[in-house]
């Protein structure tokens, strides 16, 4: 029950992140998002107090939830960049993309054959959902730290699909993957920045025209 | 015409004579917000008595189109109301479909007002009708699918019992649906009876109105027609959400009836609420907030046609349904899924 509370709730930060028209409110979204995911291997497992359920939790939390907003703040801040999105697809249509796509995820989790049972039957529309979100905020999206948080959105997408077994997956690997997303969320932090102080701008549809 | 008894025409009779009251509610509690005593209560029963016993004063240019839209669109309403639960209070008129008929009815009720508005031939009022026609446009998608996730629910397509089926377990076991829907027909409702963040119904600046606008030529008892219509449609969309937000249904038709009045009246309280701390969007960003309305019942419904086997065997959503339809014979059993329905 409060599995499926969480995964519906992380299906509309998804949707909010479609329609949304500022980078900081994205941002925020994608952190509440990033912590909504954080809590639910711990619902989603049967002992909330084993020591891995809790490591993940407590890391996936401060990490999303407090390390990569701080990042990307900071990232937005040094670039001054204004604080529009400027979309190539509009927000509406964005919506209706993002309805066409829990449409398709819904449809596609009833073709998936799964070898174990997952916990919640929102799970792996949920997870599908937020690839397909992510993909989409990463090409509609100009400024460069919306591919920043589509990269997040996407990995979250990714995570939900893994916080559903954590019970066959090892600790390792979870950490492991947090691992990697921090170092990309890290490195492109400053690729934005760089970009900015070479360029004045974080546009990547001008970026695609440059000749050296 | 099987369900018809006492207590559903007291429900019809109760819409025609209180639905006055929830306008004089609603600025009654922005009264209060804005340190104001405000107007009595009962302000649009004054006016309606005052502006019926006047003449209507008709332009050259009209037809009788501009005098059949204030009669149409009250009728439309009051039929409207005749196929309308009240809780778990069913509807004097019921059969399979009829949510359709609802928001056909209300449908109609627009086209009359739009339609008499461009008999007119004023630019401004032209303008309102553009609007109304393009944000119910918007809005109607918005309440067919949060009804069609209703329908879905409680497996049922009448109005009736879809509202009588509803229960507290369903909110306990479909919590989220039910959450999704509520959102939607609060957004709805703002935008349907021209309130804040979609219209602000006090200016008198054309250039921003959209409902108002529309109905500035009109004078006299049909002004009081549509005032009174305006007031049933309200009625209508707060009975909706009251029912589906207070599901209750304690056996006893009187006191289900006073808790869905209560209902009822604290949606008018909400309302007020809203315009109170709101101030009106940008006329850019409204069909935004209409299709994100959509976009959170078409997710409600979505929910509802989950299919996949979960851990704890079958989905909540399919345990529900069952519940719903095996209640009288296998009661013990659905226990366990948190659906508590009383036998009736």
């Amino acid at each position: 029950m409060f599995i499926d509370f969480i995964l519906v709730l992380v299906l509309l930060t998804n949707l909010k992140l479609l329609g949304s028209s500022r980078l900081g409110a994205c941002i925020r979204v994608a952190a509440i998002q990033g912590m909504l995911l954080g809590i639910l291997p711990w619902w989603a497992h049967g002992h909330p107090a084993a020591f891995r359920v809790l490591g993940v939790t407590v890391g996936t939390v401060i990490l999303k939830g407090v390390v990569f907003p701080w990042l990307l703040f900071r990232a937005l801040r040094e670039a001054e960049v204004s604080r529009e999105v400027e979309p190539f697809v509009g927000y509406v249509p964005s919506l209706l993309f993002g309805l066409g796509g829990l449409a398709t995820a819904f449809w596609l989790s009833t073709r998936l054959p799964l070898t174990s049972a997952v916990h919640s039957s929102l799970l792996v529309p949920a997870a599908l959902f937020g690839i397909f979100a992510g993909l989409f905020l990463i090409i509609s999206r100009k400024r460069a730290v919306n591919q920043v948080l589509g990269f997040l959105v996407l990995e979250n997408g990714v995570f939900t699909f893994g916080a559903g077994v954590i019970g066959e997956t090892s600790l390792l690997v979870e950490v492991g993957v947090l691992l990697d997303v921090f170092v990309a969320v890290f490195v492109m932090g400053i690729m934005i920045f760089h970009i900015n102080r070479e360029f004045d701008h974080i546009d990547t549809d001008r970026l695609s025209s440059l000749k050296d | 015409m099987a369900g018809l008894n006492w207590t559903s025409l007291l429900s019809v009779i109760a819409g025609i004579a209180l639905a006055p009251l929830l306008p004089g509610i609603i600025s009654r509690v922005k009264a209060r917000f804005a340190g104001r005593r405000g107007a009595p209560v009962f302000q649009l029963y004054f006016d309606l008595w005052k502006l019926w016993r006047k003449g209507a004063v008709y332009s050259r240019t009209t037809s009788w189109l501009f005098r059949a839209g204030p009669v149409a669109g009250l009728a439309a309403a009051a039929v409207a109301l005749l196929v309308l639960p009240f809780g778990s209070v069913p509807a004097p008129l019921a059969f399979a479909g009829d949510l359709i008929l609802l928001a056909g009815m209300l449908g109609l009720m627009r086209f009359m007002t739009i339609v008499a508005a461009l008999d007119t031939g004023s630019s401004f009022e032209g303008m309102g009708a553009s609007r109304e026609a393009f944000f119910s446009a918007l809005a109607e998608p918005a309440l067919l699918l949060a009804l069609g996730a209703l329908a879905r629910v409680t497996d049922a397509y009448s109005l009736s019992t879809m509202y009588g089926a509803l229960s507290f377990g369903h909110w306990w076991s479909l919590g989220p649906v039910l959450a999704l829907t509520a959102a939607a027909l609060v957004i709805v409702l703002l935008a349907e009876n021209a309130r804040i963040p979609v219209d602000d119904p006090n200016t008198h600046l054309e250039l921003t109105m959209i409902h108002e606008v529309m109905v500035l030529d009109h004078g006299g008892p049909d002004f009081a027609a549509i005032q009174y219509g305006a007031a049933l449609k309200l009625w209508i969309f707060s009975t909706l959400l009251a029912s589906l937000l207070l599901p209750v249904e304690t056996g006893m038709p009187a006191l289900d009836f006073a808790c869905t009045l209560a209902g009822v009246f604290g949606v008018a309280a909400l309302v007020g609420i809203v315009e109170s701390v709101m101030a009106r969007l940008r006329m850019v960003l409204i069909p935004q907030l209409l299709v994100s309305a959509s976009v959170l019942a078409a997710v409600a419904l979505l929910l509802t046609l989950n299919p996949v086997e979960t851990k704890a065997g079958r989905p909540a959503f399919k345990a529900a349904q069952a519940g719903e339809l095996q209640r009288p014979d296998s009661a013990p059993a659905q226990k366990a899924d948190g659906i508590d329905k009383p036998t009736r």
